[in-house]
């Protein structure tokens, strides 16, 4: 869907991106991740073409990024805003018909949304009226109306109560099921884990990470495991086949966070602690996005 | 090009739609009439606002008694007793004044419970020596025709030589229609300019701007505002002028029906005493007002508001671009100081020029050259117009006009699609030119 190749982008005294390159493939739910400054927003404002890179390229369907692609991009971005003294149902179709819906259809479809939204009453209300919630719900009806191919998101969710958070969500995954491909910037890694397919991790200018989801994180699998059990602490003899990690315990349950040996097996460490304690669970602790996250990033800005 | 004219739609109809638009289209040309008939009317009436004087006449002389007319103000009437008795009775009688006239002329005097006003004075005097005149002349021997005839008024008239021959050159007609459009564009370019930048302020402030330039390439939303405000701008002014007609036909028709009802009572007072030769005054006044009326229908209407349309457009787009560049290189509305003086500084200076010396002087070169140069010309070219500018001058200044604000919109073009994406960092000038210089 977009190939962005070697993109770089100079401002005046500092270089925002260096030689970035990815793929974003059609239906995918993609994350573009990385701290603040890393470089997020002048991708995604590239791709926008709100502005242009120095050198490199991005193309749309294998075709080099135009003007007629801005009518098939819809774009939410992270610092909301609408024309605060005009009225809302007027505004959302100016916003559709600049994508280029005729007045008529833009009309049907923000009537559409409004209901589906629960918004319809406040249609002729002026935006300075609504609470900060109706207007990030109208930002989004404006982002969607023209049935975008390409949904760019920068921190959809900031500015919503969970109910409304959650609807919105599923209004995203509604729209990918039928065919959006979603770029979605966030920094909330619970929030990328549930929604993304696959992800890029921008830091320092760079792309640092990039790939599907489950692919990183099982990449990122250390062999480490939780195990809970009933009874006094263990003590580990030298045969044992892990190392603990972390050891608290609870309410009489006994909970470890260990690493197996190199050459030990899960099995292994059942059978070593069979004879020793009740087993009560053990799962294996694959590090979660927000881990990778903090692991990647901090190394680099530690190095620098 | 069908995105511009949706943005010049919506900037259009958001302003009209706005109870301040519909309030100022509405009550500025009620208190300019208002005002300019008020003014009018005060003139029209400032001979007959006071109330009537009636005068009691002692003449002693026996020279004037039966030549005094009353006029509409002043009422003369012959006092019954010598000056004695008089002196006692006029104000018992109900009489205001008291004219004494002694047989010598030496020490005429007017009594009476207030002291009498130097308009009052001044035109019993005016009458008294009229009178005296006439019948010292007659009494040498001059006959009243040709007394008439020798105090014929004279008015010049300043002509004009162009090509197509001699004309009138019409200077107070020409001071007021350049004073007057000098002063419009200036206003309008203010008024005008100045909601160009706090559109794009408005955008960049409440964050809108991302969302439409990811629409719409950032040059096309510039100009879509300044069109659009333009179009208010036009708007406000068509409607400003048709209640103005309107308003003033109105106003108009009920000051000249007053005064056309005062104008048959003076003449008719006039006729009656036409034999004394007074009239002189009244008549030269009467041949100013009709060459007044002749000039203005004398100026070429559709030649000035064609001219006064392009250096308003032209200006418009001129300083509006400029204004724009502002208004994105800020945050908010109190930072644009810093760039406001650049901008308001030429209009200032021209405007006042213009009104002190250009007007009076509009061919110098002064003039000329502030007419070329396309930060001044707007104001300084529409006041000379009326007085007859060459052919080869306004060519020369339009092509100025129109490279001027091709120029400058391009200039603030580059500014605004940098500073529109810029928070949070304050704008130097050295900054602005960095701006301009960046790729795309």
């Amino acid at each position: 869907m977009i190939s962005i190749r070697n993109i770089v982008k100079q401002y005046a005294s500092h270089r925002a991106l260096d030689d970035v390159s990815m793929e974003i493939q059609k239906g995918d739910v993609f994350g573009l991740l990385g701290p603040n400054g890393a470089g997020k927003t002048s991708l995604i404002r590239i791709i926008n073409q709100i502005t242009a890179p120095d050198s490199g390229q991005v193309l749309f369907n294998g075709e080099p990024l135009n003007q007629v692609h801005v009518e098939r991009i819809g774009y939410l971005p992270e610092e909301r805003g609408l024309y605060k003294k005009m009225e809302i149902g007027e505004q959302i179709i100016y916003l559709a018909r600049l994508k280029g819906l005729s007045r008529p259809e833009a009309l049907k479809r923000a009537k559409y949304w409004f209901e589906k939204l629960q918004i319809q009453s406040w249609w002729n209300k002026n935006i300075e009226e609504l609470s900060k919630g109706m207007q990030q719900k109208a930002q989004f009806v404006a982002t969607v109306i023209h049935e975008p191919e390409l949904l760019i998101l920068d921190e959809p969710f900031t500015g919503f109560d969970p109910v409304n958070a959650e609807i919105i969500k599923n209004e995203i995954l509604e729209l990918n099921k039928k065919g959006a491909t979603v770029i979605f910037s966030t920094h909330r890694m619970e929030s990328v884990e549930e929604l993304c397919d696959s992800i890029a991790l921008l830091n320092l200018s760079h792309k640092i990470l990039d790939g599907k989801v489950k692919d990183i994180r099982n990449s990122y699998r250390s062999g480490t495991y939780m195990l809970e059990y009933e009874g006094d602490k263990i003590h580990l003899n030298g045969t044992s086949p892990f190392s603990i990690l972390q050891e608290t315990s609870l309410d009489g349950y006994q909970q470890v966070k260990l690493k197996i040996n190199a050459g030990s097996k899960v099995n292994d460490v059942l059978h070593y602690m069979l004879p020793l304690a009740s087993i009560n669970k053990l799962e294996e602790v694959i590090p979660t996005m927000n881990d990778i996250f903090i692991q990647m990033v901090g190394a680099q800005n530690n190095n620098n | 090009m069908n995105k511009i004219l949706l943005i010049i739609q919506r900037e259009y109809l958001s302003r009209v739609k706005k109870k301040s638009f519909i309030v100022m289209t509405f009550l500025v040309p009620v208190l300019f009439i208002g005002m300019i008939s008020l003014v009018g009317f005060l003139l029209m009436k400032q001979n007959d606002i006071g109330d009537k004087h009636k005068i009691e006449v002692v003449d002693e002389s026996g020279r004037f008694a039966n030549n005094l007319k009353s006029t509409t103000v002043i009422e003369y009437v012959t006092a019954k007793g010598n000056y004695t008795t008089a002196k006692k009775t006029f104000i018992k009688d109900g009489d205001d004044y008291l004219l004494y006239i002694p047989a010598s002329l030496d020490s005429i005097q007017i009594l009476g419970e207030k002291k009498a006003g130097p308009m009052t004075t001044g035109k019993i005097e005016d009458e008294l020596s009229n009178i005296i005149r006439s019948q010292r002349l007659a009494a040498a021997g001059i006959d009243t025709s040709v007394l008439s005839r020798a105090q014929k008024p004279i008015s010049i008239t300043a002509m004009q030589i162009t090509e197509k021959g001699v004309k009138d050159a019409h200077s107070y007609v020409a001071m007021f229609i350049g004073f007057l459009s000098a002063f419009l564009i200036y206003m309008c370019l203010f008024i005008y300019g100045t909601q160009v930048m706090r559109g794009v302020i408005e955008e960049k402030v409440s964050r809108i701007i991302e969302v439409v330039i990811s629409s719409v390439k950032p040059f096309q939303l510039m100009l879509g505002k300044i069109i659009g405000v333009g179009l208010v701008g036009l708007t406000q002014f068509l409607l400003w002028i048709i209640i103005s007609v309107v308003l003033s036909m109105t106003v108009g028709t009920a000051l000249i029906k007053s005064q056309i009802s005062a104008k048959t009572e003076q003449v008719s007072t006039m006729q009656q005493g036409s034999s004394t030769g007074t009239p002189a005054t009244q008549k030269q006044t009467d041949i100013n007002f009709t060459s007044i009326m002749h000039d203005v229908q004398d100026i070429p209407v559709a030649y000035t508001i064609a001219c006064f349309l392009f250096y308003f457009l032209c200006g418009y787009f001129l300083y509006s671009a400029i204004f724009a560049a502002v208004g994105s290189a800020v945050d908010n509305e109190t930072e644009t100081q810093q760039f406001m003086l650049p901008i308001t500084l030429p209009l200032i200076f021209t405007f006042i020029v213009s009104q002190n010396f250009i007007i009076n002087n509009p061919d110098s070169s002064i003039s000329v050259w502030l007419s070329m140069i396309p930060f001044t010309s707007p104001i300084a070219m529409m006041v000379r117009i009326p007085f007859g500018v060459p052919a080869w001058q306004l060519a020369l200044s339009m092509l100025f006009m129109i490279i001027g604000f091709l120029f400058t919109t391009w200039l603030a073009s580059r500014i605004y699609r940098v500073g529109i994406l810029m928070y949070g960092k304050k704008a130097s000038y050295r900054e602005l030119a960095k701006w301009i210089m960046y790729k795309e």
